[in-house]
């Protein structure tokens, strides 16, 4: 025991706390700076903000931006097109919040150096369709982390944050945070008036496709381990649309990008004996969801939904017809370079089975789900909205505050907020930095309170995980079977199978109901208790037990959404086979939860829908 | 494609280790090199490949899905700006790309204080930081209480 508990704690005290370095991240360290002059604003980050979050690998499209110097979209147009594809709901004031800020950060992004392609006829923006614009973004990240590098009073990289801490003398306020070094194994203990939660969404909580060397290759980074919802989960703050999970129809085991194949390059799909397949199965669909279907441009659910039903037709595989449209020289460059600058993965598998596009037309298959705030699906925390649009009952504090005092999210840890990608997460990062900033000079002197005890009974709980592996690993000959531990990938593979066969994945055609989710709870519960057991050899493992348990508060927090909504309001993200339809009389409304830490349990409740665009 | 390191390019810099967002680099302590650890945890994004000063580490496809014969090698010169791209197919045909990666110096953004400090009632406003002016547009768009109405619940 003492071996572990004789680790140097590292105080850090500051008035923001950033956790996490990707897109949020960074608007939200910039933002803090340029308002918040003379105050100690500290960035945390797991990875190196170089290249962290999901933006590491670069992008080829920034996928929100209005472009009002144009006149091509309006704010409210974005709530709209959000509005639709999430079939009726978003948290429309926070999404126009965003829209109405994002072209201010899209420009900035250009000043700073990034290469954002140009039509050569208009001069505007190149298009890639009504709200992607086409960059070269293969240094998206390393700009972006440069500018929040100026900005920040101090970077920590290589400091996985385990949990929030809270205010000793006022509940329900957050006061900091604490963490692990991955290098040197150091504990550190953050104080801060304010925190902003801008950590990952999640990947690999169910079981993905490819399951040996392959299973890093999911759609979202493996590194995306549940954080921006397990911190904000833990210290009670209210959660929204967690059942919203994401599948993605991508192209077969890279999980390459289909937007610029689709909007730019005006390829298309057909199923295995070249027949277009979509309206054979808009009758069904009409039954199950009714004139959604015939909203434009359908919703990327119901585009699942086709597909997969004409997969399990035995009329696959699916296919994006390419053949034709990479005759132009042009647009064979534009595939390519969209998989280099993105998702490079792709580029690899094409070569590897001597796929050209030009003489192939490439396979398509439906992802994993996946749990995230940014793209097509708006899981995260309940959060206060803008001052001068957000109805009443969204507004209980700062703009963008959880139902925590004090702490504050953006990008995927933000529910409700679909469709911001990567420039709405660094505004969403921006305006929960600038609402930061006037909560701390609001809060004047008082400083937070922390609790000595807790961050040392939670040094405690941390490195755990190293003394069951030492303690452990004794009993044993060699091997990684142990009766007394578990390794974390053990328990990853425990939740991918729990969370796949019982709350909807892709071995159950993403079906579940309420038999099944009852008992992936049971299972998950066991799997909650052996986490305690967790052993892990070294700092990376350590980091690695660490991602697993916020995955797995995550995926509870998931199935017990998926529970509470008794419809089937995204067909082709999952479906609740015991509420086939959608059922907009009871369920046109927000699903809400809170957990209680100290009993286990979770409170579910309903929130309304305000449209307040047209 | 998860990293592989090349034993007699590396030469034990660590710059993969540093930048690795999977935290999958490390060096190993016989050969004082660096290797993947955990391939089933590597996202093929390059990044260590990227920042290799010896070119040292390449990719070899997914054992459960990438026949073997390929390669995807990459070359970034940050000073000139640019990202090179050569793709060999298992039969052996080839593909070049060259792509910009920044169009101003590293290190020339300004932070954000360098910039004149907003006047103190700015802070209760909805703008942020350069707002208007970095909207292109005049104003601000907003919109009145009197647009807002109740959803369904």
């Amino acid at each position: 025991m003492g071996l572990f508990t004789r680790r140097k704690t590292v105080m850090v005290d500051s008035d923001i706390l950033v956790i996490g370095g990707g897109m949020g991240g960074c608007g939200a360290t910039y933002e803090s700076r340029y308002w918040g002059r003379n105050l100690k604003i500290v960035c945390v980050e797991k990875a190196n903000i170089e290249r962290s979050g999901a933006v590491a690998q670069g992008l080829y499209a920034i996928n929100c931006y209005m472009g009002m110097q144009w006149n091509e979209n309006r704010p409210e147009d974005h709530v709209r097109y959000a509005r639709n594809d999430l079939m009726g709901l978003v948290r429309e004031d926070l999404g126009y919040d965003i829209a109405r800020h994002v072209d201010s950060t899209v420009h900035k992004f250009e000043e700073w150096g990034l290469p954002i392609m140009r039509d050569p006829e208009t001069g505007r923006y190149q298009r890639e369709g009504k709200w992607q614009i086409m960059i070269h973004g293969e240094s998206y990240k390393p700009i972006v982390a440069e500018a929040a590098r100026k900005a920040a009073t101090e970077v920590y990289n290589r400091i996985m944050v385990t949990h929030l801490l809270m205010d000793k003398t006022r509940p329900n306020r957050v006061a900091g945070a604490v963490g692990f070094n991955v290098r040197n194994g150091n504990f550190y203990v953050f104080r801060a008036k304010a925190v902003i939660v801008a950590a990952g969404g999640a990947s690999h909580i169910f079981k993905p496709r490819a399951v040996g060397e392959g299973m890093g290759r999911t759609w979202y980074a493996p590194w995306s381990s549940a954080s921006a919802y397990a911190l904000p989960i833990l210290v009670g703050a209210k959660m929204t649309q967690m059942e919203n999970r994401i599948v993605l129809t991508r192209f077969k085991d890279g999980y390459g990008p289909v937007g610029a194949y689709f909007l730019h390059l005006k390829t298309y799909t057909q199923n295995g004996y070249g027949q277009d397949y979509e309206p054979t199965w808009y009758e069904s669909i009409k039954e199950r969801v009714g004139d959604y279907v015939e909203r434009h441009p359908v919703p990327t659910c119901l585009r699942n939904h086709a597909l997969l039903e004409e997969v399990k037709a035995g009329r696959g595989p699916i296919r994006m017809v390419t053949k034709e449209a990479f005759k132009d020289p042009h647009k064979e460059t534009v595939g390519w370079e969209n998989f280099l600058g993105m998702t490079i993965g792709q580029a690899v598998v094409w070569a590897s089975q001597n796929i050209d596009p030009k003489e192939i037309n490439p396979e398509l298959t439906t992802s994993e789900p996946y749990v995230m705030g940014s793209h097509a699906t708006c899981s995260g925390a309940w959060a206060s909205g803008p001052e001068d649009c957000a109805p009443s009952e969204y507004q209980w504090g700062y703009n963008r505050m959880m139902t925590v005092e004090g702490l504050f999210g953006a990008g995927d840890a933000i529910g409700g907020s679909a469709h911001k990608f990567s420039s709405g997460s660094f505004t969403e990062g921006r305006i929960a930095g600038k609402a930061a900033v006037k909560y701390v000079k609001d809060l004047g002197a008082e400083q937070p309170q922390l609790s000595e005890a807790e961050y040392e009974d939670l040094k405690k709980i941390v490195y755990k995980p190293l003394e069951n592996y030492e303690v452990g690993r004794n009993e044993i000959v060699a091997g990684t079977v142990s009766p007394s531990y578990l390794l974390p990938i053990h328990g990853l593979q425990r939740l991918e199978k729990i969370m796949d066969e019982y709350v909807g994945g892709i071995g159950a055609l993403y079906t579940t109901n309420e038999p099944l989710l009852t008992r992936g709870l049971e299972l998950l519960g066991m799997l909650k208790e052996d986490l305690a057991y967790l052993g892990a050899e070294d700092l990376h493992q350590l980091q690695r037990a660490w991602e697993l348990q916020h995955r797995v508060l995550a995926s509870e927090c998931v199935t017990q959404h998926t529970l509470f909504r008794t419809e089937t309001r995204w067909p082709g993200y999952y479906y609740r086979a015991d509420h086939p339809k959608l059922d907009d009389k009871d369920w046109h409304c927000f699903t809400l939860s809170r957990y209680d830490r100290s009993s286990g349990k979770w409170e579910m409740e309903k929130a309304p829908v305000y449209h307040i665009v047209d | 494609m998860p990293t592989f390191v090349y034993m007699t390019s590396c030469d034990g810099c660590g710059h993969c280790v540093d930048i690795c967002p999977s935290d999958i680099m490390h060096i190993d302590k016989t050969y004082r090199r660096a290797y993947n650890i955990e391939p089933n945890m590597c996202w093929e994004c390059y990044s260590c490949v990227k920042a290799c000063p010896q070119n040292a580490i390449d990719c070899r496809g997914y054992a459960d899905f990438a026949p073997l014969g390929h390669s995807v090698r990459v070359l970034r010169e940050d000073k000139k700006g640019t990202i090179s791209w050569k793709i060999k197919f298992r039969d052996g045909r080839e593909k070049n790309f060259v792509s910009p990666i920044r169009t101003t110096p590293w290190g020339s953004i300004k932070s954000p204080s360098d910039y004149e400090p907003p006047a103190a009632e700015a802070l209760n406003s909805q703008q942020l930081a350069h707002e208007p002016e970095a909207l292109n547009i005049d104003a601000l768009p907003a919109l009145t209480p009197g647009q807002l109405k109740r959803g369904v619940l």
